[in-house]
């Protein structure tokens, strides 16, 4: 006891209460409470959902719950057998609660996709943008060299080259298929002027999907274009220096000193524009509706179709077209966050 | 506690209320919830104008209307008949409404149709019965058919063609003055469709078509391929517009207006934008889709859109006394007016309006469609059977060749639907 006066900071440290003790650790924890409870209930769990939904075959709808009132002849199951009717029956009562109408497949809606032919449309259009959408990454990059230099005006041409990526995706594909219109569009004009016979991009099944791409990658370079212009501000200038005075210059500047420097730029560009292209939705959408004839469906789309849409009444068969999109995003993210992960510990 | 008791008291009350006036019978009261896809202006006001007469007629009764977009309704009534249930929804006839009637969702209100009134609906009692029951009420309807410019068809010397043989020859003849027979949107697909409603209903008849889209006949049949022979013939000699894959059908209405397609098959909704953008009724007129096969009767496809009752409606008495007032022949003369939806009224007893086009399309169903009268292909059919079928038929319009591979692609998918 004699401890206690000659320290007086411990006895008021224990004083305190629980939380003031455990400060340092908790706070964090209350901060990301929030983000971790919304994140937990509106994307992991739904997550988990998908799979169950995947197994089962159903249209998505509930059904009243009728059960006997008491003291009538009826019981609780044949009440609910009636269905509708029930409500004709004197002995029967709505429960209020709703059951679903799903019914356990198993892995059914998995074995159909094996034979499925729009879904397999749909991965190799999947491939497509994944492949071409990479275009972005040196696009951008080439424009943001271009416009990494002091004249008057820069600000507002840089602004005019991110234009793209502000307005919605929705304008885009809206402005793109006026572009490609076999009748009033702008692009047989151009065509015919450089003597070339008009072609109905949006028409042609083995067209569309490169159409969409295009009008996919204009946004897309402009936000890659963006990423490059703030990491091309942080290129130490030093080191160009130095390099100026070894004597290289041009591609081999690029390529050996400032790249190199945008590493991590590019690594993010690379990370919006894989997730870019395989939750492309909008642009299909609005374009081509997934057609002609169903030619350019991606996985997203074709779920949606499945699942959602008017004629769509398929959960299961969606979920399971959703589980496997989640596949194989799960293999980029994994690869993305692996990658992350290295790079911290690496400093 | 204290507001506890208060509030308890309070429902009380109100549950007394509710009671006493169902036990009253005639002066409605509380709450009717209608949720409406007549999003449109037209629509819309002929909707909020129900909602006012039908309000004036029960003062005591509190009308919470919500309009939702047309599109969007489509997807959001999934939700709302299951979660939050409205009094009154809108929705189509025959196998569109399946899907709910299956789930129990929509109220079987056979007791409305047994009612004198519903005498006059006959015409569309086929299409709101699911295995012997009615599950809703219909309030308009509009006929399908050639729309065409008369302007064209008299300086070429043509006239309204009543046999495929005419209509082959009137073809040949717009052709050979550099135009298209036909214009067409096939980007939403469901145009092509009804195409297909009346090639086959012309070459099979209405029973065989109903049948196939019911699933009990195959697409490799030959009844089929020959529907598929017919409107092959009008591809070959390039009586449809060129890229129609890529338009809507409302993309492709100014092939009409400008002369550069004669005709458009379509339903009379397509007759506002047409005037619309200039056409005068001299330009423009209306015939019935010709004969193919003389031994099948004519039928045409009138599509039906309706009321219903969901399951979880709270105020049901209100809500089917809105529907008596819906079908009412007053009401359906007022909100079929040429001024208003511009379409037919289903009850028999209303009027039409005095308009050439809705006046050719009453004539017609009324008395020159023996056959029967179809909804439309993707109202007959189950939902997703006439995605992938009008896939595939816009599919045949592009590229006839691979007729083949699409009925194969049909038939596979005929044993996994139904």
């Amino acid at each position: 006891m004699a401890d206690t006066s000659i320290q007086p900071g411990v006895a008021a440290r224990s004083g305190r209460g629980w939380y003031k003790r455990n400060e340092i650790a908790v706070t964090p924890w209350l901060f990301l409470l929030p983000g971790v409870l919304f994140f937990a209930v509106y994307v992991i769990w739904p997550i988990f959902q998908s799979f169950q939904i995947s197994l089962y075959e159903w249209d998505g709808l509930d059904r009243p719950v009728y059960v006997a009132l008491e003291g009538a002849e009826i019981t609780d199951a044949e009440c609910d057998a009636l269905g509708p009717r029930a409500r004709g029956n004197p002995g029967c009562a709505d429960s209020g609660t709703t059951a679903s109408t799903a019914e356990y497949v198993g892995l059914d809606n998995y074995r159909e996709l094996l034979g499925d032919r729009n879904f397999e449309t749909s991965l190799w259009n999947n491939l497509k943008w994944l492949i071409l959408y990479l275009l972005a990454i040196p696009a951008g990059l080439f424009i943001a060299l271009f416009l990494n230099q002091t004249v008057f005006g820069i600000r507002l041409y840089k602004s005019m080259f991110f234009f793209p990526f502000v307005i919605s995706q929705i304008v885009v594909g809206l402005v793109f298929s006026w572009f490609y219109r076999p009748d009033v569009g702008l692009l047989p004009p151009i065509l015919a002027f450089f003597g070339l016979e008009g072609v109905n991009v949006l028409g042609d099944p083995t067209l569309a999907t490169y159409g969409i791409i295009a009008a996919g990658l204009w946004p897309q370079t402009a936000y890659c274009m963006i990423l490059y212009l703030t990491g091309l501000n942080a290129v130490d200038p030093e080191q160009v220096e130095a390099a100026r005075l070894d004597g290289a210059k041009g591609h081999k500047m690029l390529w050996y000193v400032i790249i190199p420097q945008l590493k991590p730029a590019t690594f993010i560009a690379f990370v919006v524009t894989i997730i870019g292209a395989l939750r492309s939705f909008d642009l299909i959408s609005i374009m081509t509706n997934g057609g002609p004839f169903g030619s350019t469906r991606v996985l997203s789309f074709y779920m949606f179709e499945k699942a959602l849409s008017e004629y769509g009444f398929r959960m299961g068969y969606g979920a399971a077209i959703a589980v496997v999109l989640f596949i194989i995003m799960l293999f980029f993210i994994g690869y993305f966050l692996w990658s992350m992960y290295q790079d911290e510990k690496g400093r | 506690m204290k507001s506890f008791a208060k509030w308890s008291a309070a429902s009380a009350v109100a549950a007394m209320m509710a009671t006493s006036a169902s036990a009253d019978g005639h002066a409605l009261s509380g709450d009717l919830v209608i949720f409406s896809d007549m999003s449109n202006p037209a629509p819309r006001a002929v909707m909020e104008g129900m909602v006012e007469r039908f309000g004036a007629m029960h003062p005591d009764l509190n009308i919470e209307l919500t309009i939702i977009d047309r599109e969007a309704y489509k997807t959001q009534i999934r939700n709302f008949l299951t979660a939050d249930a409205p009094d009154v929804a809108n929705w189509y006839a025959a196998n569109r409404m399946r899907p709910y009637v299956d789930a129990g969702l929509f109220m079987d209100i056979s007791d409305l149709w047994a009612e004198e009134e519903f005498a006059n609906l006959a015409s569309t009692r086929g299409a709101m019965t699911i295995d012997g029951a009615q599950y809703g009420v219909p309030y308009t309807y509009y006929q399908w058919g050639v729309y065409y410019r008369e302007d064209i068809f008299a300086e070429l010397g043509l006239s309204e063609p009543t046999t495929w043989e005419e209509e082959l020859a009137n073809c040949q003849v717009i052709v050979d003055s550099g135009r298209a027979c036909y214009s067409i949107g096939s980007k939403f697909l469901w145009t092509a469709g009804g195409w297909f409603d009346y090639i086959n209903m012309r070459t099979n008849g209405y029973d065989f078509h109903a049948s196939l889209l019911a699933g009990n006949e195959s697409w490799t049949s030959d009844e089929v391929r020959a529907t598929f022979a017919n409107w092959r013939q009008l591809i070959d000699m390039g009586g449809f517009i060129a890229d129609h894959q890529s338009y809507s059908w409302q993309e492709a209405l100014p092939f009409v207006v400008e002369g550069e397609a004669t005709a458009y098959l379509i339903g009379n909704f397509a007759v506002q934008p047409l005037r619309d953008a200039g056409l005068t009724d001299d330009q423009l007129d209306f015939y019935q889709f010709p004969a193919i096969n003389s031994d099948v009767e004519l039928a045409e496809d009138a599509p039906t859109d309706t009321f219903h009752i969901p399951s979880g409606a709270q105020n049901v008495e209100a809500a089917k006394e809105f529907l008596r007032f819906v079908v009412s022949a007053e009401n359906q003369t007022i909100i079929n007016a040429g001024d208003a939806l511009g379409q037919l009224p289903v009850n028999s007893a209303a009027s039409v309006d005095d308009d050439e086009f809705l006046n050719q399309g009453f004539a017609m169903l009324s008395s020159n469609s023996p056959g029967g009268v179809a909804q439309f292909f993707d109202r007959d059919a189950p939902a997703e059977m006439a995605a992938i079928a009008m896939e595939g038929l816009q599919e045949f319009m592009v590229f006839p060749d691979n007729l083949e591979d699409i009925l194969a692609r049909l038939e596979d998918a005929r044993g996994s639907v139904y």
